[in-house]
Parts: C-alpha cells; structure tokens; sequence
C-alpha cells in the first residue's frame, strides 16, 4: 500500500472579512497527483512560494485540501476523526528549531509527544533513550536546549518525533535556519532513520545539494508538481531547472558545461567522485586508442 | 547583561527537602503561612520558629539565600511597622510630639514584622527548594480536582512551562534588537524617564510581533505532535508519594498539634 496517495489535491487560501464572505483567495497548490512508497526517502524542491510548504502541512493534516482528495497511510486526511491517527503516523520537523522544543530538558522533550498519545511512563523512557541514541544525543539528554547549537537542537526535534513511532516523516526545510556543520548532522540523522529504522522521510528544501540522496524528486512551481524522477533524471535537466529559477549542484554544474564543450561525459552528474571516475575513464580511452597520425 | 537574570531561585542541593514530593511543599508551605496568623502568644512563635529553624536546617540551603528575600519586601515591612506602632490605640508607653506608641501597638507591630518575615523564610525556602518544573508539576495535580469548577490546571501548568522555556529565548532576543536598533540610531540610554519609555517602543513592538509569531510556530509544533490538552496524557514523570513524603505530612500534621497546644498556654 502507498503511504501518501493524492488525487487532484488542490489548496486555497481563503481570507474572510468581517462579513463573513471570502476577500481574497490564494490558490496555493493545485492538481497534484502523487504516490509515495513507504520507506522512499523523497525531496521536494522549488523556489519560495511554490507552496513546498503547504504541501507538507498537508500531509500532517494540520491543513486540509480544499479540493482533491489526499490519503496518508490509506486514511483521508479531510475526515477529522483520522486527524490524530495521521499526526502520528506522520511526524513533522520544523525550520525554526526553536520553535518546535516545547520542555525545558532535552529527554522531557522528546517524551511531549508519546505523553500525548498516553503511552505508558516506563514506555516512554525507554523510547526516549531509544531516539536520542539514534541523533546521536544521548548524552545531552539532561542539558537544557538552550545550550545546544542549531544542529543538534533540529536533531532532538526529529528525536521527539521518532519518539512517536511514525511511519513517515515530514521535515520542511530543517536545515534552512543552520550552518554547514548542522546541516550535515541533520541529514545524517534523517538518512540513519530513512535506512535504519525505514521510515519514510519527505525532506522539503531549497539546497540542491540536499536532494542528490534522494530516492525521488519532486519540483515543484507555483503551486503544481512540474517534474518527478529520480535525481539523476532531474539534473539531467540543467535547462529545464533553470526556468523554475533552480541551482543545481556545482559538479552537475560544471559537468554540464564540460558537456557543452564538447566532452562526451554522461547526463545527470551528481558527485565529485562521479565525475572524476568519467574523467578518469575518459582520458584511459584516449591513451588505449592514440590519435591518429596524420 | 539582560541574560544575567536567572529564572526562579532554585538552589541546587541534595537534601531531604530537596527530594520531597513537590505537593508537600506546597501544601506544608500553604499550612504553615496560615498557621502563622492563628497564634498572638510567645508560645505559639516558639513552635512556628523551631519548626521553620528545623526545616532550614534540614534544607541545607545557606541562611544568606533565604535572608535575600526579605531585602526584597524591607520597605514594606517597615512601612506596616510604623504604622501598627503609632495606630494601634491602647495603653500609651511613649509619647513623641502628637504621636502615641502604645504597648499593644509595639506588640502587634512586633508580631506582624515576625509573620511577614516568617512568611518570606517559608515560601522562599519553597522555591529554593523545587525546581521551577516541579513546582508546576505539583501545581498542576493539587489544582486537579478542581477542573470540576473548570479551573483550567492542565493548561495552566503548561502555560507555566512554556513560559519558562522562552524567557531565556526572549531575553537574548530582546539583547539582538536592542543592537539592531542602536546601530539603526535608537538611544535607550539619555533622556528623562518619559523619554526612556517612549525610547523602549522601537524595542517592544519588534519582539512582540516575534513573540506572536514564536507562540504561532510552537503552537503549530504541539498539535503535529497530537497535543490535545490534559485529557488522555501520560506523564515521564509521574509524582509518587514515597514513604519520606508521608513521614513530611506526619511532621505538618505535629506542628499543627504543638501549635494547638501552645496555644492554650496563654
């Protein structure tokens, strides 16, 4: 079964004046169709705006389509009476890491939300250790999360999220508020969970260099999926990604110019290692056939 | 400087008092300020005074610690001096100019002093005793019963905490826009007090707009994490009554006998 199915889900923003009528409307996502496995590990990408991160309200149900239907493990996420059985299955990590630890401890925090679902106190402890072990923050389990740095705060918010046994889980654009070092723990931590504990990660970002791990991309522009593959299809597709106002990764990059060149290298480079290993085989060829003399 | 501040007053120690229930000390703390209005004998301040130099003793917190708090209500303490020491009517000992002192007033300007000043060792000793999330821990299961009344104890326990959380939060960003507004030319320092205050405007209007906008994100984050109020919630960590905290009611329920029996010593 797929985790998230949708068909034709579509979003609008309504506001309401005083009189109860709509002002003005929003169309902030529209006819998308998607299908997701469980245990995928899935980015999504696309300029501000191009409503990533309505679509990933979407998924926890704190928003709900306007128009289309959207299936989160099988459960239509309009009912309410399925709004808590989504929420837990889909967790959810947030951009501003601050703004998501609610305890004044680390371990009390990641305990908030199985004391919501009333799990049993002895249960909880041992998730809690569980989950911290897993970011790799057992050790700061006493430690107030003022004192952590972005990095390891973002972890302790997947911890706690962990902590609920989801089957999926949703971060919108974690590492958008951390420098370089957080940004590489945060990811390691959402690829553990991704290949250890195969739970399906939908990662929501702007940084390319992000989505190159994923299993399957999705682009998306102005409220609407405009291309879906894996990364390697995606970046093949230097022009394409240009027109929605899109980077690609700087090796991507600089193999695509060398192909332009006149280089015979393959579409769709995603790492440094990629590209040296063609390069290498290139010039292996060149020195097995030697030019031809004149 | 702002960050200085630290939040409550808990004095980390690993004493008897320290481990006790939270409840405990919330209920013996409440039992003992009342008790304290109820004698007017030298017998009664005997026993209230041994008990309260008990439990200091036992808290192992230094007497300076609990003494800062009555620095903090001095002015207030000799202002209801002086008055029930010039007010009271009765027999007159001292006569200054038009003023009387009479033997009740200086005895009720005496024990009055002794209260307030009893009152502050007690509720201090309360919260340098328990951390501040104990101390909403209890709140929260003593106001329980209580939501029948619909007195909202879950939610205002966790308002509590939540507020905790973010006043390191807010203070450091109240330290970012003051510098932001000091290179932008902002003065908070010169000028008299109405310009001082209106000086601060630049500086509560942006972190107002940002404590609105952190109380939406969080608000946000506690229902992704299927936050639905008190109703169906476990607790990590569960208040339990051990055996040290029956024997602490037993000691309440004996200061209040001595304290009924001194009484009759008049």
């Amino acid at each position: 079964m797929k985790i998230i199915h949708s068909e034709n889900l579509g979003y609008e923003y309504q506001s309401v004046n005083e009189q109860g009528e709509v002002e003005l409307a929003k169309q902030a996502l529209s006819g998308i169709n998607l299908d997701i496995e469980p245990g995928d590990f899935i980015a999504i990408v696309g300029p501000n705006g191009s409503g990533k991160s309505t679509l990933a309200k979407q998924f926890n149900a704190i928003l709900t389509p306007t128009e289309g239907t959207l299936w989160v493990d099988g459960k239509d996420t309009a009912q309410e009476a399925n709004t808590w059985e989504i929420r837990q299955n889909t967790g959810m990590v947030f951009q501003n890491p601050d703004n998501q630890i609610i305890a004044g401890v680390v371990e009390e925090d990641v305990g908030f939300g199985p004391e919501n679902l009333g799990v049993p106190t002895e249960e909880i402890w041992k998730r809690v250790a569980e989950c911290l072990k897993t970011v790799g923050m057992y050790r700061y389990r006493k430690h107030s999360p003022n004192k952590l740095s972005g990095g390891q705060k973002q972890r302790v918010a997947i911890a706690g999220v962990m902590a609920m046994k989801p089957k999926c889980i949703v971060m919108d654009e974690p590492t958008a508020m951390l420098d370089p070092n957080g940004r590489r723990e945060v990811l390691q931590a959402a690829d553990e969970l991704n290949k250890k504990a195969h739970v399906t990660v939908i990662l929501i970002t702007h940084y390319m260099e992000e989505v190159v791990y994923a299993d399957r991309v999705f682009v998306m522009d102005q409220g609407r999926i405009v291309m879906k593959g894996t990364p390697r299809e995606i970046f093949s597709q230097v022009e394409t990604l240009k027109k929605y106002s899109l980077d690609v990764p700087q090796v991507t990059m600089l193999a695509y110019e060398l192909q332009k060149k006149g280089l015979p290298l393959p579409h769709g480079i995603l790492t440094n290692r990629e590209l040296i290993d063609e390069i290498v085989a290139l010039a292996r060829q060149e020195k097995k056939e030697p030019a031809r003399p004149d | 400087m702002i960050r200085d501040i630290t939040i409550g007053q808990y004095y980390p120690s690993e004493s008897a008092l320290h481990r006790l229930d939270p409840r405990v000390k919330i209920i013996g703390t409440l039992v003992y300020v009342i008790s304290l209005f109820l004698f007017r004998n030298p017998a009664g301040l005997l026993v209230a005074t041994l008990f309260l130099g008990f439990c200091i003793g036992l808290s192992k917190v230094p007497l300076s610690f609990i003494f800062k708090g009555v620095r903090a209500i001095l002015v207030f303490l000799l202002i209801t001096v002086v008055f029930n020491l010039f007010l009271v009517p009765g027999e007159p000992v001292l006569r200054i100019w038009k003023l009387t002192i009479s033997r009740e007033g200086i005895h009720t300007a005496v024990f009055t002093a002794i209260r307030l000043i009893y009152l502050i060792f007690g509720s201090s000793l309360m919260t340098l005793t328990t951390t501040p999330n104990h101390l909403t821990d209890g709140l929260e299961r003593l106001l329980e019963p209580l939501r029948i009344i619909h007195v909202p104890a879950h939610e205002v326990a966790m308002m509590m905490s939540i507020a905790l959380r973010f006043i390191p939060i807010l203070l450091e960003e109240t330290d970012k826009i003051m510098k932001a507004q000091t290179a932008r030319g902002a003065d908070f320092e010169s000028g008299g007090l109405i310009r001082k205050v209106k000086g601060l405007v630049p500086l509560l209007v942006p972190l107002f707009i940002s404590a609105f906008r952190r109380a939406s994100d969080l608000a946000l984050a506690m229902e992704a994490r299927c936050y639905r109020g008190g109703k169906g919630r476990t607790k990590m960590n569960p208040l339990r009554y051990t055996a040290g905290d029956r024997i602490a009611y037993g000691v309440i329920l004996l200061y209040l006998i001595l304290l009924t029996v001194a009484l009759r010593f008049t």
